[in-house]
């Protein structure tokens, strides 16, 4: 199928041709169109705002606020540098140095993006964190994160955080965004501090290899990992801003991801800063309705979302363009987990442009396989490589790479080490870290295939982690909390297949003897789990067996317990105790 | 149907997708997703079991129109 987007002559791309940027494309060239800092070094929010703010975009409107109540506030990059510099000042006020970590457990309201942008200007790595976390996650986060100040609602800090204080010992200052008067010396008001603070700040003179963000991601074993990102990184949400999602003067862009996850963070906060457009935020969850209309009346020129929303959009029951004037709409990207044929198929039947899938993850900072605008679509397949980086599909034999050259030969996605937003450490875990490169090669986690032309396909995880609603799930922490209540003997947690939200969380429970295998008991450790880990961690569906699929070593056999849930074949079971 | 069978069901089923969730602490106009800090595919299958309890078809469109109680009665008394 022969699909580009761009009828020649009609819309000229930023990038037009993908073979000719991939020959002549140089990072350092597109290190040029930053600003950098007047003491030479590099500052995501200096680049996101303050850069803006001093030009002649100043009063364009940086960021949209769209409420639950669908009334609007807007923040024009010189309100968002006020704003920004502020919140420094509150930072620094309360003595926060550089390199100190700043989280945020709060859903998406300006303060948020202030916080983040603000965190950044004083030196200091901000970690957003995903609302609907329970306190376990979170504490996990907070706690290997070392974090000094927390930004949050009192609601969720009655429930989910004043638990956790006296297991968090660093954690200095709790900033309330809703409350009107500090509650105690530690416990402030975010708008008492952010009314006494200074709306001038001097942005910290930080290098392009220094800290900026942490991102949390789960593995197949352990706790979850920080993933550190620094400030070299937004080079990268510049060029993807400008290559992948086509960012232009004048743009309305829309990203739906929850800043608390990675998506969030770098296209619906940073890329689109950085390129000068209007970045749109809506409060509310997904509502299909609410989805179109907002596409509509605020004119969205690029939309940045997930298979998990298309899916559902697909079933509403009327063609949106019937409906719905969205004659602005020229680009429609997804990312969170494979977006299938038919969904993109889908896309150019319904919006008259296919949807374009793209690759990447906490790991990689910003997007590194996509379909493009100006290049052949092909429903299915993850795209290609983002010029400046090189992919490759490879098999790992005594710890080296060796590379599979013919096409559509299923190996390990690889990507070359050494783009601007690749991350730098998993915080605090060395060893981790060096695991994930083998020579000049880092290895993702994810098997692939490359066809003929140099696209990619997906094929699936190379371990056990699931990929639910976009989000990864570690089954060793939910298995861990699982074995806390006071019924279950042993746990082990599976991605089960699901058609709207890509995998569901499904626990095998063995129970303790004298514990009966009821619908109460089920219920009581699904209510147990879902107040420990949240609902987008918990396990949706449980069951009960007697016993678990182990090695001779006694590990748990998840992928043969995967195979028995589907009806697959089990494989090799050599290694079954 | 009266309100309070048509409530009572609504309730049973939150327990069974959430079972930690107290269902004293939700008023008729709350937003029950964000009461109980419920996740969208959670309130999926609220409605999926909504639809089967009362043996309706809630269409995609409407959902967003049913986030309350009070709404979801008088959703299911209209629609069945």
């Amino acid at each position: 199928m022969k699909d580009t987007l761009y009828i020649p002559g009609k819309e000229t791309p930023n990038m037009p041709d993908y073979d000719s940027l991939c020959d002549k494309f140089k990072w350092e060239n597109e290190f040029k169109n930053l600003e950098r800092l007047p003491g030479g070094g590099l500052n995501i929010a200096h680049e996101a705002v303050d850069r803006h703010a001093n030009s002649h975009l100043a009063n364009t409107v940086a960021l949209r606020w769209i409420r639950k109540d669908r009334s609007l506030i807007d923040f024009t990059y010189s309100d968002l540098k006020i704003q920004t510099s502020q919140f420094a000042n509150v930072l620094e006020k309360l003595a926060i140095k550089k390199n100190d970590s700043v989280f945020s457990l709060v859903g998406r309201i300006p303060y948020l993006y202030v916080a983040a942008l603000g965190t950044l200007k004083t030196g200091a790595v901000f970690c957003p964190m995903f609302s609907v976390f329970g306190p376990e996650p979170a504490f996990q986060r907070l706690s290997k994160g070392k974090a000094k100040v927390l930004i949050t609602t009192t609601k969720l800090y009655q429930k989910k955080i004043k638990q956790l204080m006296p297991r968090l010992p660093l954690l200095r200052h709790i900033l309330l965004t809703d409350a009107k008067q500090h509650i105690d010396e530690k416990v402030l008001s975010l708008s008492m501090l952010m009314d006494e603070a200074p709306d001038e700040y001097l942005i910290s003179n930080t290098q392009p290899e220094d800290p900026a963000l942490l991102h949390f991601t789960s593995g197949t074993t352990g706790m979850p990992k920080g993933a550190l990102h620094v400030h070299q990184a937004v080079l990268t949400h510049y060029v993807t801003g400008k290559y992948v999602l086509d960012l232009q003067p004048g743009d309305i862009f829309w990203c739906t991801a929850d800043p608390g996850w990675v998506t969030g963070t770098s296209y619906g906060i940073i890329a689109p800063l950085v390129n000068g457009v209007t970045n749109i935020v809506d409060e509310e969850e997904f509502d299909a309705e609410r989805w179109y209309s907002i596409l509509e009346e605020h004119r969205v020129n690029v939309w940045y979302t997930a298979p998990t929303a298309i899916r559902r959009l697909m079933r509403l029951d009327f063609k949106p363009l019937e409906k719905y004037d969205l004659s602005n709409l020229r680009l429609i990207h997804s990312v969170g987990e494979p977006l299938h044929a038919e969904e993109v198929i889908w896309g150019k039947k319904t919006f008259g442009m296919p949807i374009c899938d793209n690759w990447w993850q906490t790991e990689t900072g910003g997007i590194m396989i996509s379909n493009y605008s100006s290049m052949e679509v092909r429903p299915g397949s993850m795209g290609k490589p983002l010029p400046g980086i090189e992919a490759a599909i490879g098999n790992i034999v005594e710890d080296k790479v060796q590379l599979l050259t013919k096409p559509m030969e299923q190996g390990h996605l690889l990507l070359k080490k050494g783009w601007p937003s690749m991350f730098r450490a998993y915080l605090d875990e060395e060893e981790r870290y060096k695991k994930c490169f083998k020579g000049e090669w880092y290895v993702t986690g994810d098997l692939a295939k490359k066809d003929e032309d140099g696209y990619f396909w997906f094929v699936g995880r190379a371990d056990d982690i699931i990929k639910t609603s976009g989000h990864m799930v570690g089954p060793f922490e939910v298995e861990s909390t699982l074995m806390e209540h006071p019924a279950v003997s042993e746990a082990a947690i599976i991605g089960k297949p699901d058609p709207l939200i890509g995998e569901l969380v499904k626990a095998f429970v063995v129970l303790k003897p004298g514990h009966e295998r009821s619908e109460k008991t089920k219920l009581d450790i699904k209510g147990f789990s879902r107040k420990k880990l949240g609902p987008a961690v918990a396990p949706k569906e449980i069951t009960f067996t007697d016993s678990l699929p182990k090695t001779k070593s006694g590990k748990i056999l998840r992928r043969l317990l995967k195979a028995r849930e589907l009806g697959l074949p089990e494989g090799d079971k050599s290694t079954l105790e | 149907m009266k309100d309070e069978e048509i409530k009572a069901t609504i309730l049973k089923l939150l327990q069974e997708i959430a079972p930690d969730i107290d269902p004293e602490e939700l008023g008729m106009d709350d937003n029950i997703r964000e009461v109980f800090g419920i996740d969208s595919f959670d309130f999926l299958q609220l409605i999926i079991g909504i639809d089967k309890e009362f043996g309706i078809t809630t269409p995609e469109a409407d959902y967003g129109k049913i986030t309350t109680l009070r709404s979801l009665i008088a959703y299911v008394k209209a629609t069945k």
